[in-house]
């Protein structure tokens, strides 16, 4: 829904019911309390009008400070958790920092910033002055692997353009497997704010089994994450504590294999995938359980964003695209037409388009070149197989070669079992993809990387 | 199993998964007539790396890639760790 400029986030919270809640791993704190009351140390109008980097160790301070000072602060930058130190001073150079809120000892990096404040995992109540109304800044960090991440600009506007109304008042409970400071995740929080829910926070360090567990306690009812996420969730025997009405994938490619495994674990789930990213922001749903796209979104079938295809890539125009990258590293967000470049590659099969893979993705085999994503797809079609890593491996032959790391379903555990699954892999991959494309060796592993933020780990 | 055995089977599974069919295997024959193609000797390279824990043509920047399957299978005897 398309808030106007003057609402913030706290005054929009403060229409809620009593019964709503933010939950971490040790903290419940009750949403309605934020209208009479602060989780910040001191005095909140100390952070009127200043450029406020949010630096807190927990999602859950994170996410009070969003509230309190939206509206409130001129820019709020809020910090990935896993942020190379290296970066910050740039960072704070760039984004004009005045002001930091922590909530426990400051990080390195962080002591020459004029104004320190703390964030409390509770709210106490205040007298509450009425502060001049700001239009707030959002900037959140990229997650790109190398370099200084790039600072996007968003507003409570521009982030909250996908979210539609909801038709109905049930109570609902969302939780995510994402952090909340980066997109995927700041979208739930948003989602569950606006929409009158309330939210389980994962916490850093939790096991799979215990985040799941928590959020059967509390209900949930809406539940998000990458697929890499769900496989991994996939394979803790506690998925079956809960039953989530929605379910949503997003940041990765949803591969068919994935949703599939999502439909037999929750029949009774409406289950989605949302294309997104940091700079597009929200750009399209599919709810019709199949990978990919159809085609007729590129005919102004997708709502508010308009999509067209340039060399294979994806970009998207709409009301929820950030509007510039903070700072001197900014380089030109749109194109002359207004569209943002996902760098997302697709392929038309069909009347679908299909993810293939990243532009800077590519793996090239003497010469051929290949998506690791796309043999990826192959891969996780062997009813065995719970998740897969297709990378580069150096050849002096070729330049370079692909191969797999395997992760099995727990269901097949003995040796034998193994060898074979690794043929009928390779005779899969030899019936569905060209020859250069069939990984020259196949590891099984027992997990994969998946990188803070929810994506699978793809070392460079 | 000798390297040189090693890397004759090693061969004939790349060429049968390939739908290859090798030439006889002889100290003379040029790799590339052996029936496997570049793509081939490069997954047959990684599987003998895999195998003998060594890839000669990667880890010494003096080696040339050898022309014929005697030069190929001497190469890995001489980088026998």
């Amino acid at each position: 829904m398309a808030l106007p400029e003057a609402l913030s986030l706290r005054r929009h919270v403060a229409e809620t019911q009593a019964d709503r809640f933010l939950f971490d791993r040790a903290a419940r704190i009750r949403i309605a309390d934020l209208v009479r009351g602060t989780s910040l140390d001191g005095d909140p109008t100390a952070l009127h009008g200043r450029s406020v980097l949010i630096a807190t160790a927990s999602q859950l301070t994170s996410a009070l400070t969003l509230i309190e000072l939206d509206g409130n602060a001129r820019r709020l930058t809020i910090l990935p958790p896993d942020i190379d130190g290296a970066h910050l001073g740039a960072l704070i150079a760039d984004a004009g920092i005045d002001a930091v809120v922590t909530d426990g000892e400051t990080p390195h990096g962080l002591h020459d910033i004029p104004l320190h404040v703390a964030c409390m995992p509770k709210v106490v109540p205040i007298d509450r002055g009425r502060p001049e109304h700001v239009r707030t800044e959002w900037v959140l960090l990229t997650s790109g692997t190398t370099g200084v991440p790039k600072m996007v600009v968003h507003s409570l506007t521009s982030l909250t353009a996908a979210i539609a109304p909801r038709a109905d008042s049930d109570p609902l409970v969302w939780g995510t497997f994402y952090d909340i400071r980066r997109y995927g995740g700041l979208q739930i929080f948003l989602r569950a704010m606006l929409g009158g829910a309330s939210l389980v926070l994962s916490s850093a360090g939790e096991p799979v089994a215990e985040h799941l567990l928590r959020l059967a306690r509390h209900g949930v009812t809406h539940l998000s994450g990458t697929p890499s996420h769900w496989r991994r969730a996939l394979m803790a025997s506690a998925i079956g504590s809960i039953s989530p009405r929605y379910v949503r994938l997003s940041g990765e490619i949803a591969d068919q294999a994935i949703l599939d495994n999502l439909r037999a674990a929750f029949p009774q789930a409406a289950i989605g995938h949302a294309y997104a990213s940091t700079e597009a922001g929200v750009g399209f749903a599919v709810d019709d359980g199949l990978a990919g796209f159809p085609a007729s979104y590129l005919e102004g079938g997708c709502g508010a964003t308009e999509i067209k295809i340039v060399e294979g890539s994806l970009r998207m125009r709409s009301a929820a695209l950030a509007a510039r990258y903070a700072g001197a590293r900014g380089a030109s967000l749109r194109d002359s037409d207004g569209f943002v470049d996902t760098g997302d590659m697709v392929e038309r099969r069909g009347d679908r388009y299909f993810f293939v893979g990243r532009k800077g993705g590519i793996i090239n085999i003497g010469g051929l070149k290949v998506h690791p994503e796309e043999i990826e797809a192959v891969i996780t079609r062997h009813p065995q197989v719970r998740m897969c890593l297709v990378r580069s491996r150096s050849s002096p032959v070729t330049g370079a070669l692909v191969v797999a790391d395997v992760v099995l379903k727990p269901t097949c555990v003995r040796e034998e079992g193994r060898a074979q699954v690794k043929d009928e892999i390779l005779e899969l991959c030899r019936g569905a993809l060209a020859r250069h494309k069939v990984p020259a060796s196949i590891a099984f592993v027992p997990e994969l990387a998946v990188a803070a933020t929810g994506k699978l780990a793809r070392l460079s | 199993m000798s390297i040189k055995l090693t890397i004759l089977e090693q061969m004939t599974q790349v060429a049968r998964e390939q739908g290859r069919t090798l030439a006889p295997l002889r100290d003379d024959l040029a790799l590339l007539d052996s029936g496997l193609d570049s793509l081939g000797i490069a997954v047959l390279v990684a599987r003998l790396e895999d195998r003998l824990g060594t890839d000669p043509f990667t880890n010494s920047e003096d080696v040339h890639f050898p022309v014929t399957l005697g030069d190929f299978v001497k190469a890995y005897e001489n980088g026998a760790p």
